[in-house]
C-alpha cells in the first residue's frame, strides 16, 4: 500500500469508528420497512426535509415494485419485513482480543499479510488508540482541502453541502430504476460522497477500508461522485477482508458523473463473505452502479474484481452521453463452491463518436455458477460509435457452469461492434506440466488463473493489484485434486 | 542413480509394461527406442509420476529414494526433467514467469534462496541465445501459439535453466525438421555433463545422429527385448520393427 492511502484509510477508520457502536446499540430499529422506518432513519440522520420527502416518494415507489427474477441465480426469497434498516447486520458482542475471533478468519488475515493491528481492526476487536491520527487526519484533509477536493461520508455531505446532494443524487440511478435502487433510495444509511471541483487533478487515489465499517453497521450504501469539468479522479473501494456475517442483503448504490472532460476511475476488489461449501450464508450482494459522461470527452472506467459474495448481481454501466465519451468496464469474478454470480455491464452509446470497451474474465470452480451478463446499447444519435468487447470464462473442475448473455442493440448503422468471447478449462495436463516443473497444483492453478486475468488486473493500481492476486488464491485454494 | 527393477505398468487394467529392468548411471545417455504401442511413452511418464497409470508391480530406486512414493513436484524438484513430446500451452503465463517459477521451487527443496531476479534474467538471456531463439520468446505466454520446433525448444530452455539430474526426452525429435534438430541436440550435448543423465525415447535413430548415446534398449510389447551399443540403433535403422514379432526375438 502506499503511504497516501494508508494514511486515508487510517482517517477514515477513525472518523467512523468511535461512533458506530454506540450509537447502534442505541439506535437499532426493530425489523420491518414503513414510512415509520424511513422517517427514523432520516431523523436519527438529522437530514435536510427534502431528503426525507425523497426517500418517502423512494419508498413508496418500492412498495409497487417486485424483486426481478431475470438473473440466473437460485436464492431463498427474501422476506423483506424481517430485515432490520438501520443496524440491518447482526453486531455480536465485540470479542476482547483476538483470542475470541474465529481462528478461520485470523487465519485468512495471515495469507493476506494483513498486520496484526489492521487484523485486530477488521475482526471488530475494540482497541483504542490503535491509531493516533490527529496529525494524520490533518495532514490527509489538509492536502484534500487544499486541492478543494470534497470527500466525506454522505451524511456529512448532506449536512455540509446539501445542495451539491441535492444537484446530483438520484440524477444518474433513479430511486424507481430498479427494485434494488428503489430500496436502497429509501433506506439508506451512509456511504460516500466526492465532488472534484474544475480542473483538479485529486492529489491522491481516494482508498477506502470504511466499507467494512458501514457493512457492521448497514448494506445500503450510497455513495456518489462528481468530476467537474477537467477533473480526475481515482476511486478504490475494497474490502480484502472476509466477513463473518450470515446471509445478509448488501444492496448499494453508486453514481458517479463526468463533466466535461473529466474521468473517473472506480475500482473495487470485493471478497464479502462467500458462504460455506454447502453454500449457507454469504453475502446478497445486489448493487447497482452506474457512470454518466455527461460531458463531451469525459471518461468512466470500472474495474472490479469480485471474489465474495453467496450471489452477486451487478452490472457497473456507463452511460455515454457526451460526445467522444468513453467507458471502459474491466471485472474479473471468480465463483467458487456454490458462489452464484450474474455480473456484467451495460455500455450506453447516446453521443457521437463515443467508445467502450468491455473485458469480462469470468471464472467458475466448485459447483458454482458464472454469469456474464452484458448490454451493448447504441442509439440512432451515436453516429460513429465503437464497442470492443471480450467474454472469456475459464472453468476448473466439472461440476461448475459459465453462461455468457449479451444483449446488442444497434439503432445506428455507422457503428461498430466486436464481440469475442471464449470458454477454456484448466487441463490435467496443464496441471501436470506445471507439476513436473516443480510447481505444485495450487500454485499452477493460481499462476495460470492470474495469467488469465492479466488483462483486467493491469488496470487496477499497483496495490489493488498485488492484492487481488493473493485474493485469487485464497478464493480458489481447494478447488483442485 | 535410477534403478528400475521388474516394473509392471496398467493403464485402466490393461497392462503395457510387462517386467522392465533399467539401470541409469550417472552421466550415462540412454536411448529406449522401440515400434509405436510399446510402451515408451509410458516408461517416461511413470518415472515423472503422471496420474492415470497403475505400476502392479516391481520398484524404481532414484538417488537412493523410493521414487514411486515421490509426489510429481518432488521428483522434478529432486532433478527429474521430462521433456514432453506435446508441450501444452498456458495461455497468459509468460515464459519467463514459469521458467522462475520452477527454479525457485527446485531452489527451495535444495535449501538455497530464491534466485535474484537480475542474475536470473543474466542467465536466461545466455541460455536463450543458445538455442537460437529470440528474447521476446520469454515474455510470451508458455507454448501459447509456438510452433512445433519452437515448442520443443522451449523445453530443452527449461531443462537447461532446471539443470536436472535425469532428463528424459520423450520423443523429442517428433515433429521437428532438420534444423530444429540440430539445435535440440546441440542444447542437449552442451548439457551432457558427468553427473547428468538422459533417457532418450524416440521412433528414429535420426537423433542419435546428433546425440550419441553410450546404451540403447529396444521396447517391444512392455518389455526391454535388446540392449547394446550406439550399434544396436543402427541395426534397427537398417532393419526396421518387422523383427520383433518374428518367434525368436527377444526373450
Amino acid at each position: 500500500m502506499s503511504a497516501s492511502s494508508e494514511t486515508i484509510e487510517r482517517l477514515i477508520s477513525q472518523d467512523y469508528k468511535p461512533g458506530f457502536v454506540t450509537d447502534m446499540e442505541a439506535d437499532t430499529l426493530p425489523p420491518g420497512l414503513d414510512e415509520g422506518v424511513v422517517a427514523a432513519i432520516s431523523a436519527r440522520k438529522q437530514e435536510p426535509d427534502f431528503m426525507l420527502e425523497w426517500r418517502l416518494q423512494a419508498l413508496r415507489h418500492w412498495q409497487t415494485l417486485s424483486e426481478p427474477t431475470w438473473a440466473y441465480v437460485d436464492y431463498e426469497p427474501i422476506d423483506y419485513q424481517s430485515i432490520s434498516y438501520f443496524s440491518a447486520p447482526k453486531v455480536k458482542e465485540k470479542p476482547a482480543s483476538l483470542d475470541e475471533v474465529d481462528p478461520k478468519l485470523l487465519e485468512t488475515y495471515q495469507k493476506l499479510g494483513i498486520p496484526l493491528h489492521e487484523q485486530e481492526r477488521l475482526a471488530g476487536v475494540a482497541v483504542d488508540a490503535v491509531f493516533d491520527s490527529v496529525s494524520v487526519a490533518t495532514t490527509f484533509k489538509g492536502k484534500l482541502a487544499e486541492a478543494g477536493v470534497i470527500f466525506c461520508s454522505m451524511s456529512e455531505a448532506l449536512e455540509k453541502y446539501p445542495d451539491l446532494v441535492r444537484q446530483y443524487l438520484g440524477t444518474v440511478v433513479p430511486p424507481e430504476d430498479n427494485f434494488f435502487a428503489a430500496l436502497n433510495s429509501a433506506v439508506f444509511s451512509d456511504g460516500s460522497f466526492v465532488y472534484v471541483p474544475k480542473g483538479v487533478r485529486c492529489p491522491m487515489e481516494l482508498s477506502t477500508y470504511f466499507r467494512i465499517n458501514a457493512a457492521n453497521t448497514g448494506q445500503f450504501e450510497r455513495t456518489l461522485i462528481i468530476a467537474d469539468e477537467g477533473s480526475h479522479v481515482s476511486y478504490l473501494e475494497g474490502c480484502t477482508a472476509p466477513m463473518r456475517d450470515e446471509n445478509q442483503l448488501h444492496a448499494a448504490v453508486v453514481e458517479l458523473v463526468a463533466l466535461e472532460g473529466a474521468e473517473i476511475k472506480y475500482s473495487t476488489v470485493q471478497n464479502w463473505y462467500p458462504g460455506d461449501e454447502e453454500g449457507r450464508g454469504g453475502i446478497y450482494n445486489f448493487v447497482t452502479k452506474r457512470g454518466d459522461c455527461r460531458g463531451r470527452k469525459s471518461k468512466i472506467s470500472w474495474t472490479q474484481v469480485e471474489t465474495g459474495s453467496a450471489i452477486t448481481w451487478k452490472y457497473p454501466s456507463c452511460i455515454l452521453r457526451g460526445e467522444e465519451s468513453v467507458g471502459e468496464f474491466y471485472s474479473v469474478a471468480v465463483t467458487h463452491r456454490r458462489q452464484q454470480a450474474d455480473t456484467g455491464t451495460k455500455m450506453i452509446h447516446i453521443g457521437r463518436n463515443t467508445r467502450s470497451t468491455i473485458i469480462s474474465k469470468g471464472i467458475s470452480a466448485g459447483r458454482a455458477q458464472n454469469t456474464y451478463r452484458g448490454q451493448v446499447q447504441i442509439l440512432k444519435s451515436a453516429t460513429g460509435a465503437r464497442n470492443y468487447t471480450q467474454c472469456d470464462s475459464l472453468l476448473i473442475g466439472r461440476q461448475c457452469g459459465a453462461h455468457t448473455f449479451p444483449y446488442i442493440e444497434v439503432k445506428q448503422p455507422d457503428a461498430s461492434v466486436e464481440h469475442e468471447a471464449t470458454t477454456s478449462k484448466i487441463s490435467e495436463d496443464q496441471l501436470f506440466f506445471c507439476q513436473q516443473r516443480g510447481i505444485t497444483a495450487e500454485d499452477a492453478v493460481s499462476m495460470i488463473v492470474n495469467g488469465f486475468c492479466k488483462e483486467v488486473f493491469k488496470e487496477l493500481p499497483m496495490e489493488f493489484a498485488v492484492e487481488a492476486q493473493a485474493l485469487l488464491g485464497i478464493s480458489l485454494e481447494g478447488s483442485v485434486g | 542413480m535410477l534403478n528400475i527393477q521388474d516394473l509392471h505398468v496398467s493403464v485402466e487394467d490393461k497392462a503395457i509394461l510387462k517386467g522392465i529392468n533399467l539401470q541409469v548411471a550417472a552421466g550415462e545417455v540412454h536411448a529406449i527406442m522401440g515400434p509405436n504401442g510399446s510402451g515408451k511413452s509410458t516408461l517416461s511418464h511413470v518415472l515423472a509420476g503422471r496420474p492415470g497409470y497403475e505400476v502392479t508391480a516391481g520398484s524404481i530406486q532414484w538417488q537412493g529414494q523410493d521414487l514411486l512414493a515421490m509426489s510429481i513436484e518432488d521428483r522434478a524438484r529432486s532433478g527429474i526433467f521430462l521433456a514432453f513430446q506435446y508441450p501444452v500451452e498456458i495461455p497468459g503465463v509468460s515464459n519467463i514467469y514459469l521458467l522462475k517459477a520452477a527454479l525457485n521451487a527446485a531452489r527451495r527443496h535444495r535449501g538455497l534462496n530464491e534466485i535474484d531476479a537480475m542474475d536470473f534474467l543474466g542467465t536466461v538471456k545466455e541460455k536463450i541465445r543458445s538455442l537460437n531463439l529470440d528474447e521476446s520468446f520469454l515474455y510470451r505466454g508458455v507454448n501459447e501459439g509456438f510452433s512445433g520446433g519452437e515448442k520443443k525448444r522451449n523445453e530443452i530452455l527449461q531443462m537447461a535453466i532446471l539443470e536436472p539430474l535425469l532428463c528424459i526426452l520423450d520423443e523429442t525429435d517428433s515433429g521437428l525438421d532438420i534444423d530444429a534438430l540440430k539445435i535440440v541436440a546441440e542444447g542437449v550435448n552442451a548439457l551432457r555433463s558427468s553427473d547428468r543423465s538422459f533417457l532418450m525415447v524416440t521412433h528414429y535413430q535420426r537423433l542419435l545422429d546428433y546425440i550419441r548415446p553410450d546404451h540403447v534398449h529396444v521396447l517391444a510389447h512392455g518389455r526391454i527385448i535388446r540392449s547394446g551399443g550406439p550399434e544396436l540403433a543402427l541395426e534397427l535403422e537398417a532393419q526396421g520393427y518387422g523383427w520383433i514379432n518374428s518367434p525368436d526375438a527377444g526373450a
